[in-house]
Formats: structure tokens, sequence, C-alpha cells
């Protein structure tokens, strides 16, 4: 147990623990919002209150989310300075003005018209509600730029050098437009998309199954697997550039990805491997099961390598990552699902095109609607795979071949860090366990099908002209929904 | 290029000194009510509480992301040694925010509301002490080495000062909350705000007091910073200025206005606001890194101005925006149309 007395372990582990927990809430947050754009445009459109309805169901599972996004966003932030001083310091110039683009630009726009979206339905027109929506998608989708613009110049820090320790920008814009930034900002994009249309999908189809409202959920699945249509291969396809990306730019990751601890030279191939026990100290593979002459076509669609790939025994241990049956397997199983989503689309597609999903017959898919439900919590566990694959990966640098992660630690005891990871392994459980058993609660209490459509006039005929006693509704107004 | 080393800090200075300023402002009585609904001893009164803040607590929270975002991006040293040196007092607010964060959502969605309700009263509890205890730490100043990194132990936070800093800060968020309270309440929860604004008042004022005297005796440069001329007169005056403003909120209190005493409130968290800036100014890191020391490189300072700066009336309108939306009384748990 030596990590213990260890602050610079603590930290990392403190940072991955709140990450990849905190990953998890805004990458529906994201995704949710355009759905809910479409949603609520669909029904202006149309003024069906099967829309507006929509809006108003979904967005429950919005605030749920956004609301631990944020509390679980703010350590993000501080830790920077807390654990990572040294990293503030020398990266600041760039890094800490790109988290406060993120601020201004992103979180402000969507804290603020969230209000509005949530609570201003009776409050203003349904125009300015709409305008709401869409500023709140987009505040959203503008934080996944600015987070993974700063987290891509870590993976290519370009735009400037190091002079004494400290990164000086010479280029702005060169430091922004980074190598890996348009890839990865698309593919993150795409993530937070396809994993908020399966859960939307998922959820939907456990309705459908249970026989809930079929008529209305096989609406909000369609609308899911018509997005998915263009949204699954598209991932992959970006998910391909980034990993060759990484190939150009990363190589000690790529070898980490592949455990592929020997170099294969330019103009050969190389046998891919598809299963494998990764050795570290061995700097073998104790056991695998390869596929021959694969590696170039997976990296370049040909057989024979135009670019070495470089085996990870040509970095000295403490140059190249380590856990590499972590990145090894994060990355198959980011991959598997990807495959897995673009696979349940086509047959999904196929049943619609034979016309198995209309809100009659959609019940009897029992097999394709459980395959959906399965696919509900997919989406986040590839999403935080691939932020294993991207920054286990990067290691031992916390800026890829200018900054080591050690040199970029506060000067704090380590059992300060003990106290901090040991919070936040408790109280994160607390919140895991808190949001799966009130989400659950949403779903199970299901969609309120009665809630007044706003700006229609009820075009029944006035029989009953005596008003109705007046009572008013004591209930907080989110349970008004 | 020299004046540009010199006014591009300063222009950063004042920045995160508004926001910090703003930030105070708008969370501060989003955590004054949050601390008071721990003395609200019925289910609706705590409905109407939570209802009051569900529009906009986490956009007024929001003002402390972007400041740290800012601070980081301008001051990228003080980011660092900062937070490095306040670890504890840190954690401490960010778990006080997680827990009034998630009470919003769970209480709502919660048939047991008594943990939920707690974790809103305790975590805006929590959340301000660790905040007045980074702010005292921050005023004492911090150990640091020629470079600027911290050099200190993890327990420097703790002193005397920083615990009464905390204690007022923690009465100034209540009676802020108050007076908010009196604004967007009606009835007995009104009546109940009056009182509490206007015992609030005067336990912020005992603490300022005790912070105003004790500053210029225990820290020398406070002290020589405080006698310089001109400043001298700047700082004679915000004193008399504060009561001043405190008999003009006292006075609306038993007036029993409704929007003054909110008003009053705000001016005095500006005023002294102003002072503290004062007193710091030029140290980022008190009380031996100045502004122009832990700057990033202008050309950071400039690339910032342009995507931050340009941004600043606009979330200012759009804030205010959802305030007029969202304006009128809270009553039974929703707004009064």
């Amino acid at each position: 147990m030596e990590f213990l007395s260890d602050s610079v372990v603590l930290s990392r582990m403190q940072f991955a623990l709140t990450a990849l927990f905190h990953m998890l809430w805004p990458v529906l947050t994201t995704g949710m919002g355009i759905y809910l754009v479409i949603v609520e445009g669909v029904w202006l459109k149309t003024r069906n209150p099967d829309y507006y309805l929509h809006a108003r169901f979904w967005s429950k599972f919005y605030v749920l989310n956004f609301g631990i996004g944020v509390a679980t966003g703010i350590p993000m932030e501080f830790q920077f300075g807390t654990n990572w001083s040294r990293f503030s310091e020398a990266a600041g110039n760039f890094f800490g003005s790109v988290i406060g683009f993120e601020a201004s630009w992103a979180f402000m726009l969507e804290a603020a018209f969230l209000g509005i979206m949530l609570f201003g339905w009776e409050r203003v027109n349904p125009i300015i509600h709409y305008v709401s929506t869409i500023l709140v998608a987009v505040g959203a989708n503008l934080s996944t730029l600015w987070i993974l613009t700063a987290n891509s110049w870590m993976q290519t820090p370009a735009g400037g050098e190091l002079v004494n320790g400290k990164f000086i920008v010479h280029d702005y814009f060169a430091a922004i437009a980074n190598p890996f930034m348009k890839n990865s900002v698309l593919h993150m994009f795409f993530a937070t998309l396809e994993t908020s249309l399966f859960v939307i999908g998922g959820i939907s189809a456990w309705y459908i199954l249970n026989r809930r409202h079929e008529a209305f959920f096989s609406k909000s699945l369609k609308i899911a697997l018509a997005a998915a249509i263009a949204v699954a291969p598209l991932q992959i396809y970006i998910g391909h550039l980034s990993g060759e990306q990484v190939y150009h730019y990363q190589p000690s990751k790529l070898a980490a990805m592949e455990a592929q601890w020997e170099t294969t030279p330019a103009g050969q191939s190389a046998d891919w491997s598809l299963l494998a026990i990764p050795n570290d100290k061995a700097q073998k593979n104790d056991w695998e099961i390869t596929v021959p002459n694969a590696l170039g076509y997976i990296l370049e669609f040909k057989q024979k390598l135009t670019y070495p790939v470089r085996g990870l025994s040509e970095w000295k241990p403490e140059d190249r990552p380590h856990m590499i049956g972590l990145i090894y397997y994060a990355f198959r199983i980011m991959i598997g699902i990807g495959f897995f989503f673009a696979g349940l689309m086509l047959l999904s597609v196929l049943q619609w095109l034979r016309g198995k999903l209309s809100a009659e017959n959609i019940a009897q898919q029992r097999w394709l609607m459980r395959a959906w439900v399965f696919a509900a919590p997919l989406g986040y566990i590839a999403v935080d795979s691939g932020w294993i694959v991207r920054c286990v990966g990067r290691q031992p640098w916390i800026v890829y071949g200018q900054i080591r992660t050690v040199d970029g630690a506060s000067n704090i005891p380590a059992s300060n860090v003990l106290v901090s990871l040991t919070s936040f392994a408790v109280v994160y459980s607390i919140l895991f366990v808190g949001v799966l058993y009130f989400g659950s609660r949403i779903i199970r209490r299901g969609p309120n099908l009665e809630l007044p459509v706003p700006g229609i006039e009820p075009d029944r005929p006035a029989v009953d002209t005596t008003p109705a006693e007046f009572v008013p509704d004591e209930r907080p107004v989110e349970a008004q929904q | 290029m020299e004046t540009l080393t010199y006014f591009l800090p300063q222009v950063w200075f004042v920045v995160l000194a508004l926001f910090l300023l703003l930030y105070v402002m708008l969370d501060g009585f989003d955590l004054g009510v949050g601390i008071l609904s721990l003395t609200s001893k019925d289910e609706e009164r705590r409905g109407i509480l939570m209802t009051s803040l569900s529009n906009i607590w986490d956009a007024n929270e929001t003002w402390l992301v972007l400041m740290g975002g800012g601070l980081f991006g301008a001051f990228p040293l003080a980011y660092g040694t900062i937070l490095n040196a306040l670890y504890i007092p840190i954690f401490v607010m960010i778990f006080g925010f997680i827990f009034r964060a998630v009470a919003f959502e769970f209480r709502e969605l919660s048939n047991r509301k008594f943990f939920w309700n707690f974790a809103f009263g305790a975590g805006s509890f929590v959340a301000a002490l660790g905040q007045g205890f980074a702010l005292g730490a921050v005023l004492k100043g911090i150990a640091v080495d020629e470079t600027g990194h911290f050099i200190g132990t993890s327990w420097d936070w703790l002193s005397w000062q920083s615990v009464l800093v905390a204690l007022t800060l923690i009465q100034a968020y209540v009676l802020i909350g108050s007076t908010y309270l009196v604004w967007k309440t009606t009835g007995e929860l009104q009546t109940t705000h009056y009182k509490t604004a206007k015992i609030a008042a005067l336990t912020t004022l005992i603490g300022a007091i005790f912070i105003t005297i004790s500053t210029p005796i225990f820290y020398e440069s406070a002290r020589t910073r405080l006698f310089q001329q001109p400043l001298v007169y700047i700082f004679a005056v915000i004193p008399i200025l504060g009561v001043l403003l405190i008999w003009q909120l006292l006075k609306s209190l038993n007036r029993q206005e409704e929007r003054a005493p909110f008003l009053w409130t705000i001016l005095l968290f500006v005023l002294t606001f102003l002072g503290l800036g004062l007193i710091v100014f030029p140290y980022i890191i008190p009380v031996k890194i100045t502004i122009y020391e832990a700057s990033a490189d202008p050309s950071s300072l400039v690339i910032m101005i342009i995507f931050i700066g340009f941004l600043i009336p606009v979330m200012l309108f759009y804030n205010l925006y959802q305030y007029i939306v969202f304006r009128g009384k809270v009553t039974g748990g929703h707004y009064e149309g």
C-alpha cells in the first residue's frame, strides 16, 4: 500500500475518479439538449401535443443530470489548482484561459436559460421558450468544444513552447486548433449525442416492453433511431480518424492501445491483437489471440504499414504508459460498444422499413426492445473507456512530450489527498445510488399526459360554462409537470 | 509595451474582482437562504425557500466558476498557489456545494424530504464556512517563497482571524438571504425574515467592527497600506459609509419596506468589497506576490479580454433577463404570475 503515502498517485486517482464520475452527467445533458430542441421544434411546427409532452417528460432527466453535472463539475475546475498547481502555473497561459472561455461561453449561457427552459413555460411565449431551449443546448455543446480543446492541447501541444518550465503561447489560434482538436471535439460531440439517443431509445423501449403508452414512446424511439442512422456510423468513422492521429502523434499511446511491445518497421505488416494479457514487467503479452496481418488494415486500410508502429519496449519504462491492460481493454470495450450501437441501429432500421415499428406492432418486437434497453447504459461505459484510453495512455505526461505528470503536482501532504479522495468515493457512491433510485422513480411514474399544453385554447365545445371551484395547486412547480 | 504589462493585469484584477463581487452577492443570498432553511420548522416554508432559488442557483454559482477560470487564465501562479494552500477549505466548500446542488433535485423526487432538507441547509452552511476560511486566509497572507510557490503547511488557513472572517461572512450571507426573502415572499414568512435580517445586520456589524479594528493592529502590511496617502482618506470614509448604510438598512426594515433592504445590503457588499480590494491591491497572493509577478503573458491577457471581456455585458444582460422573467413573489412553492 505504498501509494497511500504518495500524494501524486493519490491525486491522479482522485482526478480519475472525479473525472470519470463527472463525465456521466454532462454526456446526457449535452446530447439530450439537442434532442429537446428537436422535439420542441416538432411541437411548434406540428402543434401535436405529444411532442410538447415529450419535451416536458425528457427534461425531467435533463434537470436531474444537470444538477449533478454542476455539483461534480466544480471539483474538476478547482482540482487543477489544489492538486496540480505546478501544471496550472506552467500551462496557465493557454490552458487556464480556455477554462475561462468555457465558463463564460458555455456554463453561464446554459445555466441562465435553463431556468426559463424548465420553469418558464407559462412565463414567456413559445418562441422565447424555444430560443431558451436552443441556447441551453448551444451552451452545453460549447462546453464540449472548449473542454475538448483544452484536453486536446494536453495531447498535442501546439502554438508555443516551453520556456523555463512555462508554456509561452506564440500563436493562440494554433494552440486552439491543435492537431487533435477537431476530431476530438467531433468524437465527443457524437459520443454525447449517441449516448443520449440510446438512453432515450432504451427508456422508450422499456415502456413499450411494459405496454405503457406504446404509441407515445414509439415516437421518441423513432426520433432516436432516425438520428442514430447518421450518428452511429459517423462516430465509428471519426473514431477511426482519431486512431490514425494517435498513430502519428502519440506512438506510445498507440502501442499501449494495441499492446504492441516490439516495433514493426515501415513497409511490413503486423498482426493485430484481438485479446491479450499484457505483462508490464516482462514487456510482452503472456497470452494473446491475434489476427495475422490485420493491424495495417485497421490503421490504414492496407496490409503494409506506411509508418513504423513503435513497440512499447522502445521506450524506457519511465517514458511510456503503464497499466497497459487497462488501456488495451478500455479501447476494445469502447470500440465494441460503438459497433454494437451501429448493429442495433441497422437491425432496427430494417424492422422499421418492414413496418414492424408502427405503434400497433412495436410491442411485438420484444427482443429488439430488450436490446435497446440493454443498450441504454452502454454509451456511458464507452465514454468513460474512451477517456481512460485518452488520459491513461498519455502518461507519463500531463502535457504530452512536454510536462511530466509528477512535475505538475501540488505541494500537499498525502494524508490530505487521501481524505478528500475517500470523501469523494463515499459521496459519489451516495449520489450514484441516489440518481439510479430517483431516475428509476421518474421512469416508473411515467409521463404526465394530462399536462395542459400552453398557447393553445382548447377547442372543446363550451358545454360546461359554470366555472369550477378554483383549487390552487400547492405542490412545488416541478411536481406539476 | 511597458504600460501594457501594468495595465493588462490591472484590468484583469478589476474584472476578477467584479466576478467575485457578483458571486458573493448572488450566490451569497442563495447560501444565506440555505442557512436560514435550517431554522425553518415546516415543510411548506422550506418548499418556498427552495423554489425561490430553483431557477437561479446554478447561474449564481457559475460566477464562481467564471472567477476561477478567469483567475486560472489571467494569474496562473496565483491560481495554483492559492488553491494549493487552501486545499482543505476549498474541498470543504466543494462538498458543501455538492450536497446543496443535489438536494435541489433529490428533494423534489423524494418522499422522505428530511435528509435532503438537511443536505440543502448544511451544504449551504458548510460551503459558506469554507469560503469564509479561504477569504480569511488570503487576507491574512499565504506563505510563499520568492518564486511564489506555497511553502506553508496545510493548516495555515486556520487562525482566529480566519475564524472571525468566516463567522462574519456567514452573518453577511444570512443578512442578504433574509433581505432577498423579504423581497420574494409574503405574509408570515416575510415577517420572520424582517426579524432575521435585523439580527443578521447587527451581528454582521459586530463582525465587521472587529475585523476593521483588528486588521491594522495585527497586520503590518495592511497598516502601511491603510495609512498611505491618498488612500487613507478613502479608508477613513468606508467605515463611515458602512455605518450609514446599516443605519438605512435598519430603518427600511423597521418601515417594512420590501425591496429597499435588499438594495441597501447590496450596497453594503459593494462597499466592503471595495475596501477589501483596495487593501489587497496590487497583491494577488497577499502579501508577497503582486498581480504583475503572477500574471499570464500579455498576449494571453489580451486574448482573454477579447474572448471573455466582451461577453461580460452579454452575460449580465441575460442573467438580468431571467430575473425579470421570474420576477414576483414566491408563494406556495411556485411563482405568482
